[in-house]
């Protein structure tokens, strides 16, 4: 129950500043927006290309403003002090990771939800068909990307390389998320779409296994 | 149990290190603050006062010694002896803590930040203690402002109603007067000499002499991580306070 309302009152304070300095969304949505735009007026692509190496870049693109938006996650809790105020306050740490990468998952679904019909235009791949089942890859891949992230946003914010820190390690270790993403965007944009239940498999074992992590291992990533 | 609704808590420190790579932050620190005690930290910067008000609100994990919070009720959150690296410090010990950047969000209104603190701590009536708490440090006209609208001294003013948000049995202060106008410290006084006087045991760090030094009833003074002075004596407290810089 503690676990519960600690989690719910620090998503609402996530959201509510966030929504106030829109410093992530703001962040993440140019930098999306730029690499579609970019990649599709420089190729060119056709139909076939587009739904081969459309799904690539989009994830692509997902996960380095992902990394983007990762970054100033715990480090704003630096500037005063405020990460020590939520530690003396909580009666379980946890609740500060669960709040932060409820959020971050937020942002960036609302972010990948608005950035899809501009790829589905620009690149003329029929998105409306398999809508559910996009949002459902969306959703997991976010989950993973924001569940690893929030953890080594929390270990980088207390390094002293912290900028070079995160995407360092963030993008080694997301890999085999965004390889299976891909594998299932690719296979739901296909001219017969079809699930890639292998790959709707690992992401949800990939999301239990660094989540369970997290509970057991959080508490000592918040330390000084 | 005191008329404020909780146990006088004492603080021990048991042969406290803490290192910083080669640096020694803190040595063989051993003295204990008994329930009900004001005590005053004094030091030159970087004796090691800050690191000990912060491993007191079992923020930073000592390097070896241990930590306990007696009480009347029998001791209460043992840090791990010798520190160990995988033994959680677990329990809660009613501290209030105010440190040197005021630990609130710059992008939440003063009210937004005290409740959402009262809520994680499980506050009963959050809602009326913190619209008590923002009369009495004088904000409850700005409640709706940003934080980050707010001058130095009222930052400071929401940082220690955050600290005194759940009426905590031990505080920790570390300079508690950095920013306060002097209607703001006398009325810091004024609250720590009621607290004090409830039995809310007090550690703070202080420089030099103040309003708020005259409520010490011990002075400690830290150098290079060594207690060089520890007295209750009326008179050696008010020196050790005021040449605390020396």
């Amino acid at each position: 129950m503690s676990l519960l309302s600690s989690t719910t009152a620090l998503l609402g304070k996530e959201l509510r500043t966030e929504f106030r300095s829109r410093e992530l969304l703001t962040t993440t949505v140019v930098f999306i927006l730029m690499v579609i735009v970019l990649f599709s007026f420089t190729f060119d692509p056709t139909y076939n290309e587009s739904r081969r190496f459309g799904p690539g870049l989009l994830w692509l693109a997902f996960l380095f403003a992902a990394s983007l938006m990762l970054q100033p996650c715990f480090l704003r809790e630096q500037n005063n002090d405020t990460l020590s105020a939520l530690r003396l306050s909580v009666s379980d740490p946890f609740a500060i990771f669960l709040a932060k990468l409820i959020a971050n998952t937020l942002f960036l679904l609302f972010t990948e939800v608005l950035m899809l019909p501009v790829f589905a235009v620009l690149y003329n791949v029929p998105v409306l068909r398999v809508l559910g089942q996009l949002l459902l890859v969306f959703f997991l891949g976010s989950l993973g990307v924001s569940i690893a992230g929030t953890a080594l946003s929390a270990i980088s914010a207390q390094a002293r390389m912290r900028e070079l820190l995160l995407p360092l390690l963030l993008l080694p270790l997301l890999t085999p998320v965004l390889v299976s993403s891909t594998q299932v965007t690719i296979g739901l944009l296909d001219a017969a779409p079809y699930i890639e239940w292998k790959g709707i498999g690992f992401l949800v074992a990939f999301d239990v296994v660094f989540l369970t992590l997290l509970w057991l291992l959080g508490e000592y990533l918040l330390e000084e | 149990m005191t008329s404020r609704g909780f146990s006088p808590t004492g603080i021990r420190f048991e042969n406290i290190e803490k290192r910083y790579g080669g640096l020694a932050a803190l040595r063989r620190i051993r003295f204990e603050i008994t329930p009900g005690e004001c005590v005053a930290l004094a030091g030159r910067n970087g004796s090691g006062k800050t690191t000990l008000l912060r491993i007191a609100a079992r923020l930073v994990r000592p390097s070896s010694g241990e930590l306990t919070f007696p009480s009347a009720v029998g001791p209460t959150a043992v840090a791990a002896p010798g520190a160990s690296k995988t033994q959680p410090v677990r329990g809660k010990v009613s501290a209030g803590f105010v440190a040197h950047a005021t630990m609130v969000y710059d992008e939440l209104t003063a009210e937004e930040n005290l409740l959402l603190f009262a809520r994680l701590q499980q506050t009963p009536n959050a809602a009326a203690r913190v619209v008590k708490l923002l009369h009495e440090v004088g904000l409850f006209d700005r409640r709706d402002s940003l934080v980050r609208t707010f001058s130095r001294g009222m930052r400071q003013r929401v940082a220690i109603a955050r600290a005194l948000l759940h009426e905590p049995a031990i505080l920790l202060l570390d300079e508690p007067s950095t920013g306060l106008d002097p209607q703001g410290v006398a009325w810091l006084a004024a609250t720590l000499r009621q607290l004090r006087d409830g039995g809310c045991t007090i550690l703070m760090s202080l420089h030099g002499e103040s309003e708020i030094s005259m409520l010490a009833t011990r002075a400690i003074r830290l150098d290079a991580g060594l207690i060089v002075a520890d007295t209750r004596t009326g008179a050696e407290v008010r020196s050790i306070l005021t040449f605390a810089d020396a």
